[in-house]
């Protein structure tokens, strides 16, 4: 019917070229970066042949699989490795590739010095690769191989230079992290095919009304503890600052536009079974509202500007979190948000990487200040990445942010007031700490010192973030005219008759929001832009600074609460171990030396003891048999 | 006469040849010790014979002069090569098993 043989090139051509480099070797180090973004390229251009090919069959005929064979043959559980690509990853498809590309291009230039630059991009193929696989499994077994793809190229990206410990240890701590989302997401499998059998998308969402609600409700739950895991959220989040330390291209890519944005594509593909399990749904609203003010509250007082950056990404997730558990009305604007941030996101993490790289690998806001004049270009992609973060109208945070914030006020209730109240104030937080960084690093004076010497970055850097600067100008007016996406989605999701619930009309969200925004903006003006900024940080602060700046104490709570008692656990068990396990065994044998000591004194190889032994037993026997016969 | 004083003197007998095992050093005199104590069970052996009016017992007492008297031409052999190495007759100095 439709030619579907092609999905397979979407994952084929970077996992051939991650596979190429990585083993050829040294011989392809003058072109293997080259290869690498050229294959991320095509896989670009099949997508976007794929996705007009879809635009232009009718809405019911859109989704098409792929078999490629026959994966787990075994009973009644057969599982095919089959690709499944239908609107929603398609979205996700153009925004891997494409932005991927686009890092691609600009990591040819980022990482020109370094010597490692050929496994670096083997590395990024083998993300995309992982990546696509994930949204384009059609099972949750399928998902699940590219889910663990992804972490293991996030943790070798993270610890890409691990020649530092320190690195090396936050690539260590991302992957753990991810580890025990992982296990949610195995045990929804599981839990998935003991109630109904199937593990397939399809499967699922055509048996999910005959399962119980407790099955189902474990299932969301389960899911949302995967998706915490990916997507930095609350309380699985602490892995997402330190995951900071891998090369800047790497944050753009993984932990600001696509990877950490799994959780959200999770939960929306497994629409079917939070729209059956209503408690799960209201958890992803929670966690969704916790972290969107966790994430903006440490924003607010990180120096290091990547930092600030994956706070202010955890705070984004947390929108798109809240949207995807607001139920059918809600997942388009997820995804919209998720697309806008996507380009947003990685154009500021790309420009902050620009930044870095005319400031000497500096990544202290306090000792920058005015590079405005320096880096023009950076100053005006960044800039733009900053307006559409900001929310402010026609940029596409308006449109996705705004959504997000009028669904939540929307959802009926007190819950709808209280989500939409902390949507809002993290709007106002969000404007406040973006503009921080954007004073403290572009605007004021010089706070560097003599021997730093700002300048632009070459025409390779500089391209891809002007992309993504057009990209966060015009994709949400794009997305959401004529509610292009939210149409587009909608085959996907069981609609519900909305209960309209406006208890203000939108223009008036809209405006409150932009209140907020402007009110945030003012007082980093206040703070930073009219009075002087120290290039130290001032440590006489009040003690929320100081939680703020200590991560809300998530590290110390961790280690208190897990590596503690874990380390106590597992001393304990060695001792135990060793006490009794290995004495036992010990014990044994060293009763039988003993024993055997003891019995060898009477060996002394006297003939004449042996006899006076002989006559005591015989003595002794003749006795016990009297006294047994009296 | 109380056939029971011939047990008496087999026991008192079998003591003597027992303790003169265990106190005697010399092989020769441990020897015939236990040639002692193999007698005095030869005379139980007799004396219960008569008690119960049978000759089952004789039997037995010729055997074990039978058996005796090949462990005396072996025993005797032992002790004598051992003398001839060692140069001692003394069972105390033969006790290299212990190693």
């Amino acid at each position: 019917m439709f030619n579907t043989n092609s999905l397979v090139y979407l994952i084929g051509l970077p996992l051939f070229g991650a596979t190429f480099l990585l083993l050829a070797g040294r011989k392809v180090d003058k072109w293997g970066h080259i290869l690498a973004t050229v294959l991320s390229g095509s896989a670009f251009i099949v997508g976007v042949d794929q996705f007009f090919q879809m635009a232009n069959r009718a809405p019911e005929d859109r989704a098409i699989t792929q078999v490629l064979f026959s994966w787990i043959n075994v009973g009644t559980f057969n599982v095919d490795a089959a690709l499944l690509l239908d609107q929603l990853s398609i979205c996700f498809v153009l925004l891997i590739t494409g932005v991927g590309t686009l890092i691609h291009i600009y990591s040819i230039a980022y990482m020109s010095h370094d010597e490692n630059r050929r496994r670096f991009f083997a590395y990024l193929n083998l993300f995309i690769a992982a990546m696509l696989l994930l949204v384009l499994g059609n099972s949750y077994l399928n998902l699940y191989v590219g889910w663990e793809g992804v972490g293991l190229a996030s943790y070798l990206l993270i610890g890409f230079w691990n020649q530092k410990p320190a690195y090396a240890t936050a690539s260590k701590k991302a992957f753990i992290a991810n580890r025990v989302g992982d296990m949610g997401l195995s045990l929804a499998i599981m839990i998935a095919f003991a109630t109904l059998g199937t593990v397939s998308f399809a499967g699922v969402a055509e048996k999910s009304h005959t399962a119980s609600q407790g099955a189902l409700t474990a299932i969301g739950i389960m899911l949302l503890v995967a998706a915490t895991g990916k997507s930095a959220q609350f309380p699985l989040q602490a892995w997402l600052g330190d995951a900071m330390a891998g090369p800047t291209p790497v944050s753009a890519l993984i932990h600001a536009a696509t990877m950490v944005t799994a959780g959200v594509y999770l939960i929306v593909r497994s629409n079917f079974i939070f729209d059956a399990a209503p408690t799960a749904q209201l958890l992803v609203v929670i966690i969704g509202a916790i972290t969107l003010m966790f994430g903006a509250i440490i924003g607010t007082a990180k120096d290091d500007i990547k930092k600030a950056l994956a706070a202010s990404t955890m705070s984004q997730i947390g929108y798109m979190v809240l949207a995807s558990g607001l139920g059918p009305v809600g997942y388009a604007f997820a995804i919209m948000h998720l697309l806008t941030h996507g380009f947003f996101k990685a154009g500021m993490f790309l420009g902050a990487g620009s930044v870095m790289h005319g400031m000497d690998d500096e990544v202290n806001m306090r000792k920058f200040g005015g590079i405005r004049l320096f880096m023009p270009i950076t100053f005006v992609t960044f800039g733009l990445g900053y307006l559409a973060i900001l929310g402010v109208p026609p940029f596409a945070g308006f449109y996705s942010k705004d959504k997000i914030i009028e669904t939540a006020f929307y959802s009926g209730g007190i819950k709808g007031i209280l989500i939409g109240s902390v949507a809002l104030l993290g709007a106002g937080i969000t404007a406040f700490y973006m503009s921080r960084l954007m004073i403290l690093t572009f605007m004021g004076t010089p706070r560097y010192t003599e021997d730093k010497n700002p300048h632009e970055s070459s025409f390779l850097i500089l391209l891809p973030m002007a992309i993504l600067a057009i990209g966060s100008v015009a994709s949400g007016f794009l997305l959401s005219h004529g509610n292009a996406l939210v149409n587009w989605l909608s085959p996907l999701f069981e609609m519900t008759e909305e209960t309209e619930n406006e208890i203000m009309p939108p223009i008036v969200i809209s405006s409150l929001a932009l209140v907020f925004v402007a009110a945030g903006f003012a007082l980093a003006w206040k703070m930073y832009a009219r009075s002087a900024v120290s290039n130290t940080a001032p440590t006489d602060v009040s003690i929320f600074t100081k939680a703020a700046r200590r991560d809300l104490f998530q590290d110390d709570f961790n280690e208190a609460v897990f590596m503690r008692p874990g380390q106590l656990l597992t001393k304990t068990l060695v001792s135990t171990d060793e006490l009794l396990v290995d004495g036992t065994v010990r014990g044994i044998g060293k009763a039988a030396i003993g024993s055997g000591n003891l019995l060898r004194t009477t060996q002394t190889g006297f003939v004449r003891s042996y006899a006076a032994l002989i006559l005591i037993g015989a003595i002794s026997l003749i006795a016990a048999i009297w006294v047994v016969t009296q | 006469m109380n056939s029971a004083n011939y047990l008496y003197l087999s026991a008192l007998l079998f003591t003597l040849g027992a303790v003169g095992v265990v106190v005697r050093r010399n092989a020769i005199v441990v020897f015939m010790c236990i040639e002692l104590m193999l007698n005095a069970a030869n005379l139980s052996f007799v004396t219960f014979s008569r008690i119960n009016g049978n000759l089952d017992g004789q039997v037995v007492a010729f055997f074990t002069m039978v058996v005796a008297a090949c462990e005396v031409v072996i025993g005797l052999a032992i002790i004598v090569t051992i003398y001839r190495s060692r140069r001692s007759a003394s069972v105390d100095d033969a006790s290299l098993l212990k190693r």
